[in-house]
């Protein structure tokens, strides 16, 4: 058991942050929460520069224009990103999900086309899965994809999908044998958004941004090299854990750089003659928040430890992303109520303190927890796949 | 022992559902979020002429002469239909100070007005300091002839840029309790300014600047330097007025998320069916109720004049403020992906209980105080 990281990763640790000191958009603000078209073009240019170091999907092979990363210093880049609050956007759904699929499934030919084109940061990427009512229930989508000659065609909707108004490609799984069992009929395609037949509609969130949206296929012909992998197995290809960095690091370090600014924030709050952070309900709050950032951290890390040692964290990986989502929200309330009057101010509104990071963290958390598999599905994973517990 | 409305309070609370579900739709709550004033005159004249403006304030003065039950009665109803602008900061921390202390002109001059809508009125009481307590008031009063000159900062002053009086508090010497002074101030003064701050629920607070602000000497409430007590007794009604509030948004977005988690199909079958959403419920439904309840005993103290009102309100405000905030979480998890879209209502309801919970203080505020009271 060995909690340190050896010379070299540490060495990687700090040429990271070195990097960042010099490569960090001017004038950037941190703020991970605005969907903008001026957003947008910040995470496009930082994701080029990132390019330049073979840095979008470092722990991709070689071949594949990564640098063959091992699991840990995937981890440790993670890390640093997130800790320097990168604005690292515009390929998350291509180098975390389509790639990766691709690298298993993909032909040489869709290798080819695609893998490259997200290394150097030239195609963004969308999530084309959840439908109005295939939510939790994923299996239970509907959108056709039928065969017809050289084709499929396909109609249908899709919702929540983050970025389809920016996006070149999605990956999109779609119903193909409508006789067949729910997660038997569902294959896997790669779409171009240019497709005729496709359309978006914005869909305005709670905190006022065009962050996700719904897409429309109406008789959306692509050509059958679209599909990836086989026929029918496109259910098994998008929910098979991928032989990726699953650790979640990234929920556990925001935790921890929220800690951090709310230390100093109440640290360098004067009330009436002492600090904000004299105050016992302050204190036990904070030390809340840093007993769970760290519980978080060590729970990301075990999965990074499991993978490294060639296991395949299984309920692991949902343990780490549940505890990190639940945990960022306890922490946003906790600095929530720390602020007091000042934390319900907006970002933008006069007399505003820490950016208003905790007012928007409040209200982000409540759509994480839902996003990307709801707290309610992860528990019952850890219940049902992690600890054997029957299915009701 | 009776823990049911009486007949006038059914009346009153069926009255107002109904006239509010028609007047106070969810159009015009999400149209007052971007409003500059927010709040519509037309809906405020017809509460006016319900005479709900005038509900706690005597018939002498043109009003209901109703009480403090009464009110929490009808509050509930607003928080039910999220009604936005200045009736709290009006009826409670307009009317409440001037029925306390005001001189028998001054009951005369702003209450019937009051009743009739014809006056919007607040309490600038809060400073940057952001405290609730008697030394957070440092905006300064001196004497100047027959006037005073107030000269300072005042921050999270409710519907302060529609107001035509606040009642603001300031301190004329001493420290703490003593040497704070309650003011009639004209808002259209010269060197008085509002910036309306921009907040989660998008409800109107502002920053208030004095100036040089010249007062005549005939608005100040009671005497020099006596206002704390005046400020207590507006608190506590306030405090009790939040709850109210807080329990019917909570119930609402208890209801709404209830009734979709029996509409809402996944896995072949409700997803109220799933005991974990039934847990979620269950919690929540436990949280509204006990929030109604407590909030009725501080509301019935308050107006009974029992000895322990104190208490029972800080132990409404500490419960209610967290209990709400759980019920609008689940509201937001029980709905998934639809909660989080500005489209679907029941984020109105998450939105907007941070407001409440932090007016009068939040949990932890009155938490220590119900600790204080138990002498611990």
């Amino acid at each position: 058991m060995d909690f340190r990281f050896s010379a070299e990763e540490e060495a990687f640790r700090q040429e990271i942050r070195d990097w960042l000191k010099h490569n960090l958009p001017e004038n950037w603000t941190g703020d991970r929460f605005t969907r903008s078209d001026e957003n947008m073009n910040v995470y496009r240019q930082f994701a080029q520069r990132l390019s330049t170091k073979k840095w979008v999907a470092p722990h991709w092979p070689v071949e594949y224009g990564g640098l063959g990363l091992s699991v840990i210093e995937q981890l440790i880049f993670n890390e640093e990103m997130s800790y320097a609050n990168a604005p690292i956007g515009y390929s998350t759904i291509g180098v975390g999900w389509a790639g990766p699929t691709i690298i298993v499934y993909g032909t040489d030919q869709q290798k080819k086309e695609h893998l490259g084109a997200i290394t150097n940061a030239e195609t963004m990427w969308c999530q084309g899965f959840s439908e109005p009512n295939a939510g939790s229930d994923l299996a239970n989508l509907a959108t056709r994809a039928v065969k017809d000659g050289d084709d499929y065609v396909i109609n249908g909707q899709k919702i929540w999908t983050s970025g389809a108004h920016y996006a070149d490609w999605m990956i999109l799984i779609a119903r193909t044998d409508q006789e067949a069992p729910k997660h038997k009929g569902i294959s896997y395609f790669l779409v171009d958004m240019k497709t005729p037949g496709i359309s978006t509609r914005p869909l305005i969130d709670m905190m006022n941004n065009h962050g996700f949206n719904e897409v429309f296929f109406e008789n959306a012909r692509v050509p059958k090299d679209c599909l990836l992998g086989e026929e029918n197995r496109g259910w098994y290809m998008a929910t098979t854990t991928l032989d990726f960095e699953r650790s979640s690091i990234g929920g556990a370090v925001g935790a921890q750089k929220m800690l951090e600014e709310l230390v100093d924030y109440t640290r360098d709050t004067p009330v009436n003659g002492h600090r904000l952070s004299d105050e016992i309900n302050v204190k036990v709050r904070l030390a809340d928040a840093a007993v769970e950032a760290e519980l978080g951290r060590l729970l990301s890390y075990r999965v990074a430890a499991m993978q490294a040692r060639g296991l395949v964290p299984n309920y692991e990986s949902s343990i780490a992303k549940l505890f990190n989502t639940d945990m960022q929200l306890r922490m946003a309330k906790a600095g929530m109520e720390i602020m007091g009057l000042y934390g319900q101010l907006e970002p933008k509104s006069k007399w505003v303190a820490l950016k208003g990071r905790f007012e928007r963290q409040y209200l982000w958390q409540t759509g994480l927890a839902v996003g990307g598999g709801t707290t309610e599905i992860q528990k019952n994973i850890i219940a049902q796949r992690g600890l054997g517990m029957p299915r009701g | 022992m009776d823990l049911g409305l009486d007949e006038q309070q059914e009346m009153l609370k069926n009255f107002a559902r109904d006239f509010l579900e028609k007047e106070c739709p969810e159009q015009l709550v999400r149209e007052m979020e971007e409003d500059e004033k927010g709040y519509s005159p037309e809906l405020w004249k017809k509460m006016a002429q319900q005479g709900w403006m005038g509900l706690i304030i005597p018939d002498k003065y043109d009003g209901t002469g109703m009480n403090v039950c009464e009110l929490v009665v009808l509050l509930e109803e607003f928080g039910r239909a999220l009604v936005p602008g200045p009736f709290i900061s009006t009826v409670v921390l307009g009317g409440v100070p001037i029925m306390e202390a005001g001189t028998e002109e001054q009951k005369q001059q702003f209450l019937p007005k009051i009743a009739s809508g014809e006056l919007i009125m607040t309490m600038a009481l809060t400073e940057p300091s952001a405290k609730w307590t008697a030394d957070g008031v440092q905006l300064e009063a001196k004497k100047d002839g027959s006037d005073y000159v107030l000269n300072g900062t005042k921050l999270f002053v409710q519907d302060a840029h529609v107001s035509d009086y606040m009642v603001v508090a300031a301190r004329t010497g001493g420290s703490g309790e003593d040497g704070i002074t309650l003011f009639l101030v004209d808002s259209k003064s010269p060197g008085i300014k509002f910036e309306v701050l921009k907040t989660i629920a998008a409800d109107k607070q502002c920053e208030v600047t004095f100036d040089n602000v010249k007062v005549p000497a005939s608005n100040m409430l009671d005497a020099e330097g006596k206002g704390w007590p005046i400020i207590e007794k507006t608190k506590d009604v306030a405090t009790v007025a939040a709850c109210a509030y807080l329990v019917g948004l909570s119930q609402m977005d208890f209801d709404v998320t209830l009734n979709y988690a029996k509409e809402r199909v996944q896995f072949g079958r409700p997803i109220g069916s799933f005991q974990a959403i039934q847990h979620k419920l269950a919690d929540a439904v436990i949280d509204v109720d006990g929030s109604r309840f407590i909030t009725y005993k501080a509301a019935w103290s308050l107006q009974e004049g029992e000895p322990d009102a104190g208490m029972m309100i800080s132990m409404a405000k500490a419960w209610t403020s967290d209990a709400s905030r759980r019920v609008v979480a689940h509201g937001q998890q029980i709905h998934g992906g639809i909660g989080f879209t500005k489209e679907y209502k029941i984020q109105l309801y998450f939105r907007r209980q941070k407001w409440m919970e932090l007016m009068w203080g939040d949990a932890d505020y009155h938490r220590e105080l119900v600790a204080q009271k138990l002498e611990v």
